[in-house]
């Protein structure tokens, strides 16, 4: 091929509305078209499942409660009955990943949980929320979470810092699974696509790997937004059970 | 050396992430497959954890992927 193609295009923003407010630039772009959606579908698809909630389920309403009992199923049996209060919280964040993912999915649509910027701001908030609640319900107590019980003094102080970092950490690795996953699938895709059509009649061969690759990124997609649904909820229970 | 060079090289050597994560990915099906064997009927139980293990380990060789572009796109 002539022109050199760039695996990293498909991820660039537009500005489809360009808007400036003093100088900060707030432009309605794919990114938060694709994040609008994907809100709006999670919203119609649990306003509407449960608008004529009848005891035997409809379609709609069975997907809805489908979704609902994975999640609830997810936050009692890791977090517990404590946990129930949270189930709002996580059960929105687990949506409108699992969205954005599949949303991402489509030819030609756009990701935008490949993003690092959206995944750590989504972290961050599960990170300074699950902080600020262990403070909250545990007080100064909070800090026995980084010293490890039954340990030799002479361990703790190598182990607290350990404890302490990662700790700190959590909000980086939960941000850059996400991305990084959704880049390198989206990313290898790309690269599987362009063998296609580089190889004319021999590029059946590529066609059927990327086939492959493409119920794989269906799996992944699915697969992230129940890992950092998880992760939260683990998040979580260290904070209200403290171990 | 040339700049480009070095860096084609540290991205390359990024890749030496896929061990661990190929190790991680096996080990983590190979104990799901022999718990299988054992016990058949836990199989939906293990699931889960097997899956969200994979993740897990899946992740690590992806932050080399992350190196990888921080050495080519941010230096």
């Amino acid at each position: 091929m002539a022109t050199k193609l760039n695996p990293l295009e498909q991820f660039s923003i537009e500005r489809w509305i360009p808007i400036h407010v003093g100088g900060i630039d707030v432009s309605f772009t794919n990114s938060a078209a694709l994040m609008a959606l994907a809100a709006i579908l999670v919203t119609a698809l649990v306003a509407l499942g449960t608008s004529r909630a009848a005891l035997v389920p409809g379609r709609w309403q069975s997907v809805a409660e489908i979704f609902y009992e994975f999640i609830a199923n997810m936050v009692d049996e890791n977090v517990g009955h404590e946990g129930r209060q949270y189930f709002p919280f996580v059960f929105t964040l687990f949506m409108f990943i699992l969205l954005g993912n599949f949303l991402g999915l489509i030819p030609y649509s756009f990701t935008f949980t490949s993003h690092v910027v959206v995944t750590f701001a989504l972290a961050a908030v599960v990170f300074i929320g699950v902080t600020f609640i262990g403070i909250v319900r545990h007080g100064f107590h909070f800090l026995r979470l980084f010293v490890p019980t039954g340990v030799p003094l002479v361990l703790l102080v190598l182990l607290v810092p350990i404890e302490l970092l990662s700790y700190c950490i959590r909000p980086f690795t939960l941000s850059i699974r996400l991305f990084a996953n959704m880049l390198a699938g989206h990313a290898i895709l790309f690269i599987f696509g362009s063998f296609v059509v580089g190889l004319g009649i021999f590029g059946i061969v590529p066609l059927a790997l990327e086939t492959a690759f493409v119920l794989l990124e269906v799996l992944v997609a699915a697969l992230q937004a129940y890992v950092f649904a998880i992760l939260t909820c683990i998040y979580l229970r260290d904070a209200i059970h403290m171990h | 050396m040339d700049v480009e060079a070095a860096k084609a090289i540290g991205a390359g050597l990024a890749a030496i992430a896929l061990i661990g994560a190929g190790i991680g990915i096996g080990q983590v099906f190979a104990a799901f497959v022999t718990s299988i064997a054992r016990n058949p009927a836990a199989e939906a139980q293990m699931r889960p954890v097997a899956l969200l293990g994979f993740a897990l380990a899946e992740a690590t060789g992806l932050f080399g992927l992350v190196m990888g572009f921080i050495i080519f796109y941010v230096f």
